[in-house]
């Protein structure tokens, strides 16, 4: 009786348990499909500019532009001069720095090093009119560039070297009623020309993404979603959501894929628990660089050398420039695999002034800090694009430059190719010494790479990682990742009793064989056979 | 002596000595594709098999306990240093001179005391082993979010990870001298054909002549249960 109770019950369970993993949940609308649905909805503007008054007058400059911007939308202006966009600097703390000021006006970088005295030719991308080295006065709203952003006829430009002015042949009044959200050509006219060209700083922020295939990005992509970049760049108030760890330090304000996506948003339970530790972006963008090349490598030392006394430039096949007498030398990538680093969100940065410890070592400019060990870490993938660049070896500091000047004589590297010269002005003008003497040392930059997400179909499979050869992630070795990863100790170990028990199997077995022929054709063995 | 076609393993047992050869085979395959050593199903695959193998085999190993607790089978197994010395002398020594088996199977002790030593490391050390670092390789997440098992707050898979492989490893060599050993029976397929037709032919003792040939189905009586240690026979080791 107790028998039958006893496989009653392990029946009972075996066919609750069967029942309950074979059931698929009830159907519900998921995460993606409600997406799918969101975005094809287009925005109709609720007003037309072109119908105001105070954008019929005829304006001669673009700050009547702005006055006319702020007399309706008042407080606006007050958001911008709160922005990075505007300041160029974020209050960041970081660990071991305490609370600093950080941003592009004073941060360092491999590629062109720093806006510090080269503002007017850098002023190309600030939201403002008029910053030069000297003078930009910062509170000052009538030099918020308005339209730079909400241009939505795509024939508003900044002029060359013109300390963040528009192009003389904008039409201001054309321009300013017929304003609206920003699209990703307002975005993209700075960030994908970061570094001066495109595609050089990030590698997957580029021109491509103006008019993207499902290719070149899913998200993006024309026949798709057509996602522009402030559907995830959430903004509220002019304080848009995501930054990059080139400037930023703190782990806040980041634009994420779960803000859309969740945290689980796999079928599968082994992909979602892949999410513990392993970014979205590491599988999901399998290489970057799709359509045009990203700089990789910068080589300040061979720049200034010149051909009859004039500055030239060498390209490759594909046009991109390989040397330039006022920059150097340089190497690019097209579809480019990541580098996987481990990232908590916090950041730390070489900032002017820093003494080096390590003169042998490549000096990282900007350190993403993480490991296995720390909690919020995850693995990401990332651009590093590594420079030589001028250093002061006495002081054991970087050198700030002085690159740009519109004329000869003033100590501009791009201008007189005399590097002690532009070294010196360059110092002077960020107040640090300079001893005089200049050399170049290795320096890494670490970019995050966070667009250019794959279709499905081409999403990083696990045998990419998960593989004793050719693992992307063969670089992050403070952790055990099955199939890369083993101990030598338990595979001689293993290895070594299987051999032992064949060798064993072997002897033993060729043993009796030999016996029991031996016997077979001895006849005084015949009556203990067939035991 | 005469002979006798005894049914020695019942149709349960049969079912589940050959599930559990082939699930062994299968989370063999299936695992060292996961641990890097060959490829085949592709890795999200073998993951998938292997878990769901994983699965069968607690079912499976859930069925085998029952089995052996209801049944009395479990007595078998309880090791005994009686005879070791003589069937180690009988694998180095007697088996080159066709000596015969020391040790006696009869329906009531079918291991012989190697055997018994042997499978009852399998039972209590080293599936069990296998059977938790299997389960903490497939739930164990750092870091834990919630969760039973969030307590443990293991920092790596790793050392799991060997002691899985490890077990691997073991359980490989046994199945390697398993396949061996089991030629070493009456003639070399005796012993297979026992395990899957259930019948092999004995050797008669006294006592035994009730549960020979025909369709005999199990142990029924408890008193003959209670007998089993008792049954091995030891025969004398003859030197020729």
């Amino acid at each position: 009786m107790k028998k039958i109770v006893l496989v009653l019950l392990l029946i009972g369970l075996i066919i609750f348990l069967s029942v309950k993993l074979l059931t698929t949940e009830n159907y519900k609308p998921t995460a993606l499909s409600l997406l799918e649905e969101k975005y094809p909805k287009k925005e109709t503007s609720s007003v037309d500019h072109s119908q105001f008054a105070v954008l019929q007058k005829k304006f001669n400059t673009p700050q009547e532009v702005t006055e006319a911007c702020i007399s309706c939308h008042t407080e606006r202006d007050k958001e911008i001069m709160r922005s990075s966009h505007w300041n160029w600097e974020r209050e960041e703390y970081i660990a071991g720095r305490g609370i600093v000021d950080i941003g592009k006006r004073n941060a360092v970088n491999n590629f062109c090093i720093g806006v510090e005295g080269n503002e007017q030719s850098c002023a190309k991308c600030h939201i403002g009119f008029g910053m030069t080295s000297t003078t930009f006065s910062f509170t000052d709203s009538k030099n918020i560039d308005c339209l730079v952003c909400h241009d939505n006829t795509e024939t508003y430009v900044k002029g060359n070297e013109l300390a963040g002015l528009p192009d003389p042949s904008v039409d201001l009044n054309y321009v300013s009623q017929h304003v609206g959200k920003p699209k990703r050509s307002n975005c993209g006219v700075c960030h994908f020309f970061g570094g001066g060209g495109n595609n050089v700083k990030h590698g997957d922020l580029e021109s491509a993404l103006f008019e993207p295939s499902k290719d070149v990005d899913v998200h993006m992509a024309v026949e798709g979603a057509d996602l522009q970049c402030i559907d995830c760049h959430l903004t509220e108030k002019h304080k848009i959501l995501g930054k990059m760890y080139s400037l930023s330090s703190m782990n806040k304000d980041r634009s994420t894929c779960e803000e859309c996506h969740t945290e689980n948003p796999h079928k599968e339970d082994i992909l979602n628990e892949h999410t513990y530790k392993v970014a979205c972006q590491a599988c999901h963008i399998p290489v970057y660089a799709k359509v045009n090349a990203t700089k990789t490598a910068w080589d300040w030392s061979t720049a200034g050398k010149l051909k009859n006394g004039q500055p030239y430039e060498e390209d490759d096949a594909d046009g991109n420039h390989t040397y330039l007498s006022i920059k150097g030398s340089f190497k690019w990538g097209k579809n480019l695999k990541p580098e996987y680093i481990w990232f908590n969100g916090t950041a730390d940065h070489y900032l002017l002034g820093d003494v080096i410890n390590d003169t042998t070592k490549p000096l990282k400019i900007n350190t993403l800090n993480g490991s296995y060990s720390d909690k919020d870490s995850k693995i990401i993938p990332v651009k590093i694009h590594r420079a030589i660049q001028p250093f002061d070896p006495v002081y054991k500091v970087l050198i700030q430059p002085k690159l740009f000047a519109d004329k000869k004589g003033e100590g501009a590297f791009w201008q007189d190719f005399d590097w002690r010269r532009s070294s010196a002005v360059g110092m002077k003008d960020v107040k640090l010494p300079f001893s005089g003497k200049f050399s170049f040392i290795k320096t890494e930059m670490y970019w995050p790479v966070n667009h250019m997400v794959s279709t499905k179909d081409k999403t990083v499979q696990c045998n990419e990682c998960h593989s004793r050869n050719n693992s992307r992630l063969a670089a992050l070795t403070d952790f055990y990742m099955p199939a890369r990863d083993y101990s030598s100790f338990v595979e001689t170990a293993g290895i070594g009793i299987i051999l032992l028990t064949l060798f064993g199997v072997f002897v033993h077995g060729t043993v009796r064989v030999f016996s029991s022929r031996k016997r077979k054709a001895s006849p005084n063995n015949q009556n203990l056979s067939g035991v | 002596m005469g002979k006798n076609k005894v049914y020695i393993y019942k149709s349960f047992e049969r079912f589940w000595h050959w599930t559990q050869a082939l699930l062994i085979f299968f989370l063999a395959f299936t695992g060292f594709e996961i641990h890097g050593s060959i490829s085949f199903f592709g890795y999200l695959n073998a993951v998938r098999y292997h878990n769901i193998a994983a699965y069968a085999f607690i079912v499976l190993i859930i069925f085998a306990i029952f089995w052996h607790l209801s049944t009395g089978e479990w007595k078998q197994y309880l090791p005994t240093l009686e005879h070791i010395r003589s069937q180690i002398d009988y694998y180095l020594f007697g088996i080159f001179r066709n000596a015969p088996h020391p040790t006696k199977k009869t329906v009531l002790s079918k291991l012989n005391p190697l055997q018994k030593l042997v499978y009852l490391g399998l039972k209590i050390l080293v599936i069990p082993i296998m059977v938790i670092s299997g389960l903490l390789y497939m739930f164990y997440r750092y870091p834990q979010k919630g969760g039973g098992i969030a307590g443990l707050n293991i920092g790596s898979i790793e050392p799991i990870a060997l002691i899985h492989t490890f077990g691997a490893f073991l359980l490989i060599t046994f199945v390697i001298a398993h396949l061996y050993l089991i030629t070493t029976g009456t003639t070399i397929t005796s012993n297979l054909r026992a395990m899957i037709t259930g019948y092999e032919e004995l050797e008669e003792t006294e006592g035994d002549e009730n549960k020979s040939s025909e369709n005999s189905d199990e142990v029924k009586s408890p008193e003959k249960k209670q007998n089993i240690e008792v049954e091995t026979v030891l025969v004398e080791k003859e030197i020729i």
